[in-house]
């Protein structure tokens, strides 16, 4: 039996921040132009980044948020880490100009991170580890994409832009205390992209079974038997959300209710934010959890391994949440587009 | 003091000179300055350009020109000052005459906008704003104009409609200038349907970029021969003000402060009045400059400059003609030449040569060019010489 | 390629840093270093706090190379609540239609691709509608 990741010293999210784009393109859209409208769907809708967005630009905002509800000074930060597959440059780190952007330079750490869709939760883990180990007070830890699908594939109807950024430091100034984490990686290769390649290729229904189920199943059953725990001791659960089923079927056979997941399922009007997939679930779930309440969340990332952890929220909680947008705030705020403002959104026209 | 005298003017028809280049414009306006003067040869030569550099690969113009009109061993140099430029290397060569540093200087504005096209164009325009904190934002001078004609809207209840009466007043007296890009008249409904540029700003409210040279001979009038092939002009005064490059530096970017100062200090220097000038060449170079130009120099009171295009003040045979002879919208807008045309037309009122377009009885004309939105305001006032 | 300009620049772009004037009190963005109000010299650092009104607006139809790609976009001056006033792009609008006296809120966009898809991503403030919260 695996031993719980615990860092030395108690930790936990002083501050957290979500940020969704405002444009949305309904699945409904992309099957009129694929399909003749024909076929089930996925999800609602996806979120869409705007011309001038990225995985930087919403990276940012969601850590503007994070330090807002953790009311510290960007140059406390010891670390800023970035965990995305869509960084806007292949070679030069997304974190160094996020860290430029809140302030929070020179003397920190910054590094970009990349494992498909739980970057972000592997970012987190390294933050319990550098503030859990005693060697720093806080570390941003953030997940954030602007995932694309090939035009007319399955992926297409999911791959959305969003993100969610964390600021891990000790427990007792934590609006949720870590109670644990636990890693679960295989080499699995159900969804790649190659680089230079605009467009992953993915093991269509190896993605799930072998992949999705099996990694998340994994990490969470030996989270539970680790911390000695079941389903009902977590007020909530978050599982990654790569589609509205896939998070629902895992839920259902660890044990969890609907109503447990509910606050976190987050895809059906946002879509799949890859690195902000499970964490974007997180923010939406602490925008309404109460003080005492226990959440679980388990990323998945392609290639493939999932994070489990589980936290406590601390009353600090309350005092902190109205201090930046909620999840749901921007949820709310929407515009529809249509494919073809999609298509020249997202670079998909020719130009030169 | 000796007087300083324009002696001779010489300018280009404006357009589209596809066929001839930068040199050939400016060497054209120059030898026709020089034999208005009688053959009289600058020892200074101050050459106003604007985008060269960027549209023709060129710098050093002032050399360049110098040298083609074949000048050699003068004073020579480029002149820039934005959209001011022109007037500018007037105020240069007025300088270099009245220091007694040279006898006669020429002042000479080419530009030469179709040796680019397309989007490219819009880019060079746009590096007379400021660089870090306009123009990487996005602002062209169209947009930045859009962004006063918007406010000006919105301040002072002023009717969108009303500044049709600008282009289609200079568009009218286009029609009497040969010189002019566009010689026709346009009806207030053809403004109307006009492309929008920058909301609310259409191709109508924006003076078009053109190819085009224009030259100003100045001397002391001492150092002339009693007779002259034309009748003198004499350089009464000039005043010159800058305000801050940006817009957004103002306090109230709705007052050309700058256009006040220069227009307070140029007549200060001529000993006039405002009621004492008889026409107004002012810069055009958007409908919405036109207001804020009337309202700063003293002709309007604030947020009133809009109505004078209502009520015919500002036609040929009003109390204030302006742009006697199509103004940057209707004549064009050459750039670093501009100011240099708007100084040649005002000599050509000024002497009784303007043919369909002549003011009767005009002996003072206030004549000012800006750079960007009255960032730099350059004004002088010129009077027949006695 | 001109990334000294861009990177020289990048506190006042990615989160107003601008200057408070120690003589008279005043925020100055741009950055001057000589205070317009007082003339004295003003160089102490202060970041802006990035809220503020549209005091002008327009939508941009024909744009330089530079801006291309992203045209028709809006470009505004607005009225910061700590007292100068800037330009910037409005971001964000979807179907929002800004307005004179609009309340906006500054954001970190990219501004512009510099060069070609093989250049600097240059990275800056515009400012958007202020999101509409259901606490605060
Ligand atoms: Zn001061």
């Amino acid at each position: 039996m695996p031993e719980l990741l615990r860092p030395e010293r108690p930790v936990g999210i002083v501050g957290y921040g979500a940020y969704v784009p405002r444009y949305r393109l309904p699945a409904k859209e992309i099957a009129r132009i694929w399909t003749q409208g024909r076929g089930g769907l996925p999800i609602e809708e996806k979120a869409v980044p705007g011309l001038d967005e990225d995985t930087i630009t919403i990276s940012i905002e969601a850590a503007r948020n994070a330090l807002a509800r953790a009311g510290i000074d960007a140059e406390l930060l010891r670390a800023v880490w970035v965990g995305s597959e869509s960084h806007p440059y292949a070679v030069k780190p997304s974190s160094t100009i996020v860290a430029e952007a809140l302030g929070a330079t020179p003397f920190t750490q910054a590094g970009d991170w990349e494992f498909a869709c739980k970057a972000g939760t592997e970012a987190m883990v390294a933050a319990f580890g550098l503030i859990g180990s005693g060697m720093a007070d806080y570390a941003l830890a953030i997940g954030a994409d602007t995932a694309q699908g090939r035009p007319g594939d399955a992926l297409e109807y999911t791959a959305a832009a969003g993100g969610a950024a964390f600021i891990i430091g000790p427990a007792e100034e934590s609006l949720a205390v870590l109670l644990g984490t636990l890693s679960y990686v295989t080499d699995t290769p159900d969804f790649w992209r190659r680089a230079q390649q605009p467009y992953p290729e993915h093991g269509m229904r190896f993605t799930g079974e072998p992949a999705y189920f099996q990694h998340i199943g994994s990490a969470a059953r030996a989270f539970l038997e680790a911390t000695n725990t079941t389903p009902q001791d977590y007020t909530y659960a978050i599982f990654h959300q790569p589609n509205a089923k896939f998070p629902q079927r895992i839920a259902k056979q660890l044990g969890f209710t609907p109503e447990q997941i509910a606050p976190g399922l987050v895809v059906p009007t946002v879509g799949n934010t890859y690195s902000g997939s499970a964490i974007l679930g997180l923010t939406a779930t602490l925008d309404v959890a109460k003080p005492g309440d226990r959440i679980l969340v388990v990323s998945f990332g392609s290639g493939a391994g999932s994070d489990a952890m589980a936290f406590e929220v601390t009353d600090l909680i309350e005092e902190r949440r109205a201090l930046a947008p909620a999840t749901q705030d921007y949820i709310r705020r929407r515009t529809e587009i249509d494919y073809a403002t999609y298509v020249r959104w997202r670079g998909k026209l020719v130009l030169k | 003091m000796d007087d300083i005298v324009i002696t001779g003017i010489g300018f280009t028809p404006v357009g589209e000179h596809w066929e001839v280049s930068l040199r050939e414009l400016a060497t054209d306006a120059a030898l026709k300055a020089m034999q208005e003067s009688g053959g009289l040869r600058p020892q200074a030569v101050y050459v106003a350009n604007q985008y060269a550099p960027v549209l023709s690969r060129q710098a050093n113009v002032g050399v360049l020109v110098a040298d083609f009109i074949g000048l050699h061993d003068v004073e020579a140099a480029t002149v820039e000052a934005g959209g001011a430029s022109g007037m500018m290397a007037l105020r240069a060569a007025y300088l270099a005459v009245a220091s007694g540093e040279a006898d006669v200087a020429l002042a000479l504005g080419v530009e030469k906008s179709t040796d680019r096209v397309g989007p490219d164009v819009e880019t060079a325009l746009s590096v007379v704003l400021d660089a870090d904190y306009e123009a990487e934002h996005g602002l062209t001078p169209a947009a930045q104009a859009a962004l006063l004609m918007q406010r000006y809207i919105h301040e002072y209840n002023a009717e969108r409609a009303a500044f049709a009466a600008f282009p289609v007043l200079a568009h009218r007296n286009a029609v009497g200038n040969p010189a002019a890009m566009f010689r026709r008249a346009i009806k207030e409904s053809t403004y109307h349907r006009a492309t929008m540029l920058s909301d609310p700003l259409n191709l109508f409210d924006a003076a078009p970029l053109a190819d085009g040279a224009a030259a100003v001979l100045v001397a002391r009038r001492s150092v002339l021969p009693p007779e002259m092939p034309q009748p003198l002009v004499r350089i009464a005064g000039f005043g010159i003000a800058n305000d801050t490059l940006a817009l957004h530096d103002r306090d109230d970017p709705l007052d050309f402060a700058a256009v006040r100062s220069s227009v307070e200090s140029a007549c200060k220097r001529a000993n006039c009045s405002l009621e004492e000038v008889d026409f107004f060449e002012l810069y055009d170079a958007f409908s919405i400059y036109v207001p804020l130009i009337l309202e700063a120099a003293g002709f309007a009171p604030r947020g009133e400059g809009w109505k004078m295009g209502q009520d015919g003040s500002l036609e040929l045979d009003g109390k204030l003609p302006i742009l006697t002879m199509g103004g940057l919208k209707a004549r064009g807008n050459p750039g670093g030449a501009t100011g240099l045309y708007q100084v040649a037309e005002a000599v050509m009122q000024l002497r009784g040569q303007a043919g369909d377009n002549q003011i009767p009885n005009a002996r003072r004309a206030l004549v000012q060019s800006l750079s960007g939105p009255a960032s730099l305001a350059a004004t002088t006032i010129l009077e027949p010489a006695p | 390629m001109d990334i000294s300009r861009h990177w020289r620049n990048r506190k006042q772009r990615y989160r107003l840093v601008g200057e408070v004037c120690p003589h008279c009190g005043a925020k100055l963005f741009p950055p001057r270093d000589v205070c317009p109000h007082c003339g004295m010299e003003a160089k102490t650092v202060e970041t802006l706090v990035g809220t503020g009104t549209v005091y002008a607006f327009t939508t941009v139809r024909q744009a330089p190379s530079d801006f291309a790609e992203q045209s028709p976009y809006v470009v505004a001056l607005i009225s910061l609540d700590d007292g100068p006033m800037l330009t910037a792009q409005l971001t964000d609008l979807g179907d929002v239609e800004p307005y004179v006296g609009m309340r906006v809120e500054m954001v970190t966009r990219k501004l512009r691709n510099a060069d070609d898809e093989r250049g600097l991503i240059i990275y800056g403030y515009k400012f958007r509608p202020v999101l509409e919260r259901a606490l605060a």
